[in-house]
């Protein structure tokens, strides 16, 4: 394996200047392709061996526990139920999974690491797969942990109120919540992938969330036109039908259609570009 | 092998790297050399697939670096030793390397010994390197996947003599064992000693190329004559001879023309020589700034005085 650090005895007399084509190498018939699933698990790697990562990563339990405790100590007793754990817990999930995601792609970029990266691997396409799905699983495990978390809080909670613990989520609401935070991941790791700097992404990913659901909110109560198309065009409104219950047929394709300009075409616009920039 | 093909690049109307062509040669040692902003890491980029070239194409091991299926383990990159995510350790990003590879991990240990970075210096993040210890680092992922091609751009910069010397070995060692180095450096010195083949670069065009005995072979001799009174006779007899002088230095003539030429002449002329030598470290020199004196910077013009006498 160590052919050149540490070669066989007696390939070239030092000094000597071997002919040019010579090659006193070993073969190597393990050159393969990295796997997907080695990929996914170097990003995997990448994800949690920061301070930066491991804070944001730990900060989803702190900050679940946080809230639960709010929760328990603010909430009026008849309100201690599940679903009011869930909701509290769910805001800074919100904030903190989508910039989780960000991260995940713009550091390549913000931190030079990209340079590295991609030299090992030059099938861009690949990387950023395999970081999505660690993205993913990492949203998807986190939500359950969180609702864990908001399970023991409504335990504990009717418990100190003396009451019968609520548990007025249904499953398929619950559901429901995770595949809106997956959509929000999906955003931030769009707008990762198109914008490739962190600060601009998480400023960007604010200003989809937060700032541009009221400006079409708005235009609604003023223009009737955008008012009968913002179901079909506004995504922030369809995914709102995540949160009351299961979407129905119509409720999802809505969701399906207003993804196609404010997520599918902007990441595929950020693909294309991204594998064909530079990396410096 | 690394073979270049017409590489360009061009930013807007500015041509960054123009129609660059090279090979660099299994055994040998290249050097790539250049003044500042010539393109030389541009040229490293597209080489590695990192910068798209407008036109040309680079092949290493006989295919495009982006078709390699497992590139750490045929080519050593080292663009940028500063280039690393700043809150890993060294041993994290080593490990990261290793795993991407396919490698074992024993395979970390290995190469930190390897650029002598010690076990507390590899839990550190590289936030807190040295510069010089960021480079070992980078040399270190280069080496993991036990390359056949290395592709350093300025892996000497940072590093202390012992670890010049034991870059220097190292590059010459791997190249005995048939590998491929390409390296820029702007130390010049450096390369002399380390490299066989030069390519030399200004404002992205190729200004000169061949091996290094080549393209010294007209760098001169210096001489110096046992009495410092002998100098203008020497001088006069190498004029004599048709032999330019083009310098002086205490004492010691730097001379266009071969030292057995000069010492033949100096012998007629009945001059005692204190010494005589192939021109060396002064020689890579004189030519690097010859071949790209109009791609310098600072053009030598004469020190003009601020008017005092206005
Ligand atoms: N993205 C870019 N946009 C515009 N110009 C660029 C870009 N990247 C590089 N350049 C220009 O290309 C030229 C070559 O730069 P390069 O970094 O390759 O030089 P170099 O030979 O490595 O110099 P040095 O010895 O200083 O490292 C410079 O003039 C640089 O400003
Ligand atoms: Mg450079």
């Amino acid at each position: 394996m160590s052919a050149l650090v540490t070669p066989p005895a007696g390939t070239a007399a030092p000094g000597s200047t071997p002919v040019a084509g010579t090659t006193v190498r070993t073969p190597r018939p393990d050159l393969r392709r990295p796997s997907f699933a080695r990929l996914v698990g170097v990003e995997a790697r990448k994800t949690f061996d920061t301070r930066a990562g491991l804070w944001l990563c730990a900060s989803i339990v702190v900050l679940a526990v946080v809230a639960s405790a709010a929760v328990v100590l603010f909430a009026p007793d008849e309100a201690l139920t599940f679903e009011t754990f869930a909701s509290a817990i769910g805001i800074p999930m919100a904030i903190v999974l989508p910039v989780l995601a960000i991260l995940s792609v713009t550091s390549e970029w913000s931190q030079r690491s990209g340079l590295g990266t991609f030299t090992m691997v030059p099938s861009r396409g690949r990387v950023i797969a395999a970081k999505a799905a660690v993205a993913a699983v990492v949203g998807v495990v986190s939500m359950l942990v969180a609702m864990g978390v908001g399970a023991l809080g409504t335990v504990v909670g009717s418990a100190l109120a003396g009451t019968d613990a609520v548990w007025d989520s249904s499953v398929s609401s619950l559901v429901g919540i995770v595949v809106a935070n997956l959509l929000g991941m999906a955003v931030g790791f769009m707008l990762g992938v198109l914008l490739r700097s962190s600060p601009a992404a998480i400023v960007g990913y604010f200003v989809y969330s937060f700032v541009v659901p009221t400006l079409l909110m708005t235009l609604a109560t003023f223009q009737d036109w955008w008012a009968d198309l913002q179901p079909w065009l506004d995504f922030n409104y369809a995914q709102t039908s995540l949160f009351d219950g299961w979407p129905g047929g119509e409720a999802w394709a809505q969701i399906g259609v207003s993804s196609l300009p404010w997520l599918v075409l902007p990441l595929l616009v950020g693909l294309w570009t991204l594998r064909r920039s530079e990396v410096k | 092998m690394i073979e270049v093909t017409g590489l360009t690049k061009t930013y807007g109307a500015h041509r960054a790297v123009d129609d660059v062509t090279f090979t660099a040669r299994p055994g040998r040692v290249t050097g790539f050399l250049g003044p500042n902003g010539a393109g030389k890491s541009t040229t490293m980029r597209m080489m590695v697939g990192l910068t798209p070239p407008s036109a040309g194409s680079a092949t290493v091991c006989g295919a495009r670096f982006t078709d390699l299926p497992n590139p750490p383990r045929e080519v050593g990159v080292l663009l940028d030793a500063s280039a690393q995510h700043a809150g890993r350790t060294g041993r994290e990003i080593l490990a990261i390397a290793a795993q991407t590879a396919g490698l074992p991990r024993t395979r970390v240990d290995e190469m930190l010994e390897l650029v002598s970075l010690t076990s507390t210096e590899a839990e550190r993040r590289v936030r807190n390197y040295s510069l010089g210890m960021r480079q070992r680092l980078g040399i270190a992922v280069a080496l993991v996947g036990d390359p056949e091609v290395l592709v350093l751009d300025e892996p000497a910069n940072g590093l202390d003599p012992a670890g010049i010397r034991w870059m220097r070995d190292l590059l010459r060692g791997f190249a005995q064992r048939g590998g491929t180095v390409l390296l820029s450096s702007h130390l010049l010195g450096e390369i002399e000693v380390v490299a066989d083949d030069l390519v030399v670069i200004g404002r992205g065009r190729i200004v000169a190329q061949g091996t290094k005995a080549e393209l010294l072979a007209s760098a001169g001799t210096v001489v110096a004559p046992a009495e410092p009174t002998d100098g203008a006779a020497l001088v006069r007899a190498l004029g004599a001879a048709g032999i330019v002088v083009t310098r002086t230095h205490d004492g010691a003539l730097s001379v266009e023309a071969q030292p057995r030429e000069v010492g033949r002449v100096a012998h007629a002329a009945g001059v005692p020589l204190a010494g005589l030598r192939a021109a060396d470290g002064a020689g890579l020199e004189e030519m690097f700034l010859e071949l790209t004196a109009d791609t310098q910077r600072e053009t030598p013009a004469p020190l003009r005085t601020a008017g005092v006498a206005a």
